[in-house]
């Protein structure tokens, strides 16, 4: 396509600069990425009550592009919403495999971060991050859903923020 | 040493109730033919609880005096039950003396004829070594309590369930107890028509815990069954479908058993 | 003729309809269900192991996170059965707030089960109206007892915090209110056909079998049989307040369904008496003993939660901290029963049934 230079206009100038705008690649990933986290719709334990709050009328999550999939094969975000068993965490694994790249984990709630009251149980993984890698931890026993959209934004943020500069957040 | 003690220091009262020459006072009133089971097992009972428990009795009676909140508390506690008492309550209950600790003045529980109706009939329709003790447990709103041997343990729960006058159709929970000593099996039972609960207790070998599941007579009764056998390691004769229940097959130990040592696998 | 299969399918543990992690093994020959096989036990985290080295307050909030929807009355089951091991009594006030709270409990759990199991059969929007109601309930728990799932709310010998104030007024405001809503929701669902196919005749039992498998609550309620604690063995002060037990008749899941919203409806009743007799003061605690230590003895007592039959055993040797703690949990019960409900149903009937049921994982796995 001929594009002669010359001739735009002061006023099509302007228009341009207002509307054409160049990044890289990688931003504009993950700029439509981040507007569009699709967590899958797994509750584990009292968390996940708090999870569906943020996802009904109140709080709804879909205003920020989330909206929950049944399925792991749809999604590209995890919130591991509860209590981890040792029962249940070779499961976790296996629904983290099953997603597909990019995906994140969110750890909502300070038994999925910690193992939180039932640190000292004999039947409680201590913490999600021993199964599957976490992007954001959200504290709270559970966290109200204001603090689990908060997490989503966090993670919304650090997905935008380790395109631009290639780096990661952490150091791990 | 623990559950035994229990009873008898809080019930002691009832335990007297149930003991032998107590119950000859019952009888006396309820005017009963002198050939009942009961008379006749009296020689009995007086020797097995007293073989079990000559060390723990002296400890028994300090406890009991120490303790002042039994008294108190059956009292309002009568208050507060409010299960129709039915005209047993009005029974007399004479010549009610007490050797071992005559300062504290307990009212007879008003479940206690109750109790002693059970008993009777499970007594008259099974054997009367069936029962190894019966009282009522106090602090838990007058609640009669059974504690059957484990042989008749199976069919005194069927007795309960079937017989017209007892009915105990609803089986409320049944769990299992590790006590160190012995392992122990609490099933309440509840009784729509009659508004009535008793629990049913039956003490068993902690080495190797075996029961008879009562899952063939509550349906009900199985999965609690397989969560005691899960978690305690009690096994249950008769069940439909044991099977660790919550923690998955190859797990090792029993949790709740005290001496358990949780071992952390890596995940 | 078609020659069909058997077939071996795994709904869970992470299915949305299960409401968490549960898991079902079905042996489906077509669309006909021949065998299903429950486990459970991915939620199991040991309260009963861990409460043993605890002290009793510190147990209540171990108890909140056993059935999460209905906090309240498993915060109560254990007060109830330390109080009676201890014989205390609790102060008026404190006696009218547990119950205002809890019956506002029962409401709230009963919405999250309307809009889940709508959602399960197929309708999405009375989820978010079920949700919108339940908020504000919420809210309003929230803002006496500061938390919005695991209130900790109750102690032994009473409640933590007083009624703020207005609050009562609020709660007043909110009966007419919910009244309304459920009348909507009547409207909005309960005469529509397509939910009328999907719920009636599914999962039908008889009396008998309801006792048998020992069920409670609604589950046990829907045959027909009038037995709920608050009337059977009055605790609290129930006996204070006329109300009615709903039944239904054909022990399906359509009686189940009708149980329930009327149970929401006599919770209303119930909170309308309690708000109109709230005594003006008093305390919220009662005479209690700085360290908590009943005296020995065991002691067993069932309180009606919104899925049954909830009861607490405790053994106490006379320490801080029980000898062995036991809870009688309604799901876990109600759910023995799910097998013999599945055999020979149609495969799409099996989210209608399990959602019927009405179970809480984190109660059934304990």
């Amino acid at each position: 396509m001929d594009m002669n230079l010359e001739a735009i206009t002061a006023q099509e100038r302007d228009e341009m600069h207002r509307n054409v705008f160049f990044i890289t690649l990688e931003q504009l990933k993950s700029w439509a990425r981040s507007n569009s986290l699709w967590p899958v719709q797994f509750g584990l334990a009292c968390c996940a009550i708090e999870m569906m709050g943020v996802g009904a009328s109140h709080y709804d999550l879909d205003r920020f592009g989330s909206i929950f999939r049944s399925s792991p094969r749809h999604s590209d975000c995890m919130i591991v919403s509860g209590t981890v068993t040792k029962k249940m965490a070779p499961i976790i694994r296996r629904l983290y495999d099953q997603m597909p790249e990019p995906k994140w984990v969110i750890a909502m709630g300070s038994c999925a971060t910690a193992g939180g009251p039932y640190f000292y149980s004999y039947s409680v993984v201590k913490g999600v991050d021993q199964v599957v890698p976490v992007d954001v931890y959200i504290p709270g026993c559970p966290p109200n859903p204001a603090a689990l959209i908060y997490g989503i934004n966090k993670l919304q943020e650090k997905i935008r923020y380790e395109a631009k500069t290639g780096k990661r957040v952490t150091n791990t | 040493m623990t559950e035994e003690q229990d009873h008898q220091s809080n019930q002691n009262q009832e335990k007297d109730t149930v003991d032998p020459k107590a119950k000859d006072n019952i009888e006396e009133a309820k005017e009963q033919p002198a050939d009942n089971p009961l008379n006749e097992e009296s020689p009995e009972k007086i020797t097995t609880p007293s073989d079990q428990q000559s060390s723990t009795k002296k400890e028994r009676s300090t406890d009991t005096k120490s303790e002042p909140s039994p008294t108190e508390q059956s009292q309002t506690e009568k208050s507060k039950s409010d299960k129709p008492k039915s005209e047993h309550t009005k029974r007399p209950r004479k010549k009610h003396t007490k050797k071992d600790q005559p300062p504290e003045k307990k009212e007879p529980s008003p479940n206690q004829p109750i109790l002693d109706h059970y008993v009777k009939i499970i007594n008259k329709n099974l054997s009367k070594d069936a029962i190894d003790d019966a009282f009522v447990n106090r602090s838990s709103k007058e609640l009669p309590t059974i504690v059957a041997t484990p042989k008749y343990y199976f069919s005194i729960a069927k007795l309960l369930r079937d017989h017209e006058e007892l009915q105990f159709h609803f089986l409320s929970d049944i769990h299992g107890i590790d006590y160190e000593s012995h392992m122990e099996i609490y099933a309440y039972l509840y009784s729509m028509s009659r508004n009535q609960s008793v629990a049913l207790k039956v003490k068993l070998d902690r080495e190797n815990p075996a029961i008879s599941s009562l899952a063939p007579l509550w349906k009900g009764a199985s999965w609690p069954e397989n969560e005691a056998y899960d978690l305690l390691g009690i096994s249950f004769e008769n069940h439909p479908d044991l099977k660790r229940i919550l923690l998955g097959e190859d797990w090792e130990g029993y949790p709740l058993r005290k001496d358990y040592e949780p071992y952390d696998v890596e995940v | 003729m078609i020659r069909t299969e058997e077939m071996l399918l795994n709904v869970g543990p992470q299915h949305p309809s299960t409401h968490g992690v549960f898991r079902l093994v079905v042996k489906v020959d077509g669309e006909i269900i021949k065998e299903a096989t429950p486990v459970i036990g991915y939620l199991h985290r040991g309260t009963e192991k861990l409460a043993e080295d605890l002290q009793y307050t510190q147990i209540i909030p171990y108890t909140d996170r056993m059935d999460y929807l209905s906090a309240m009355t498993n915060n109560y089951v254990i007060c109830h059965a330390v109080e009676t091991l201890m014989d205390l009594e609790v102060p008026e006030r404190a006696e009218y707030l547990r119950i205002i709270a809890m019956e506002l409990g029962r409401i709230a759990s009963h919405l999250v089960w309307y809009g889940t199991y709508l959602m399960d059969i197929g309708t999405t929007s009375p989820f978010l109206y079920a949700f919108r109601e339940r908020e504000m309930i919420i809210n309003l728990l929230n803002e006496l007892c500061g938390a919005r799932l695991t209130f900790n709310y109750m102690r032994i010998g009473g409640v933590k915090w007083d009624a703020p104030e207005g609050w009562i007024d609020k709660v007043r405001e909110f009966i007419p209110y919910m009244r309304e809503q459920l009348d909507g929701y009547h409207e909005f669902v309960t005469g529509n056909e397509i939910f009328l196919n999907r719920v009636k005749g599914v999962g039908q039992y008889t009396q008998e079998e309801a006792i048998q498998y020992s069920l409670s609550g609604a589950n046990l309620r829907c045959t027909g049989i009038a037995y709920d604690l608050r009337k059977a063995e009055p605790y609290s002060i129930y006996h204070r307040f006329e109300f009615d037990i709903p039944v239904g008749e054909t022990g399906d899941a359509w009686a189940r369904y009708q149980c329930r919203m009327a149970e929401m409806a006599e919770s209303l009743k119930i909170l309308e008496q309690a708000v109109e007799q709230f005594p003006e003061d008093g305390k919220i605690m009662g005479k209690v003993p700085r360290i908590i230590k009943p005296p020995k003895g065991e002691v067993y007592v069932r309180i009606e939660s919104p899925r049954g039959e909830i009861g607490c055993y405790i053994a106490s040797e006379g320490k801080k901290t029980p000898y062995r703690l036991k809870f009688r949990r309604p799901s876990f019960y109600n759910l023995q029963i799910l097998p013999k409900l599945l055999e020979g149903e149609n495969m799409a009937n099996l989210i209608a049934i399990l959602g019927g049921v009405d179970i809480v994982l984190g109660e059934v796995d304990g």
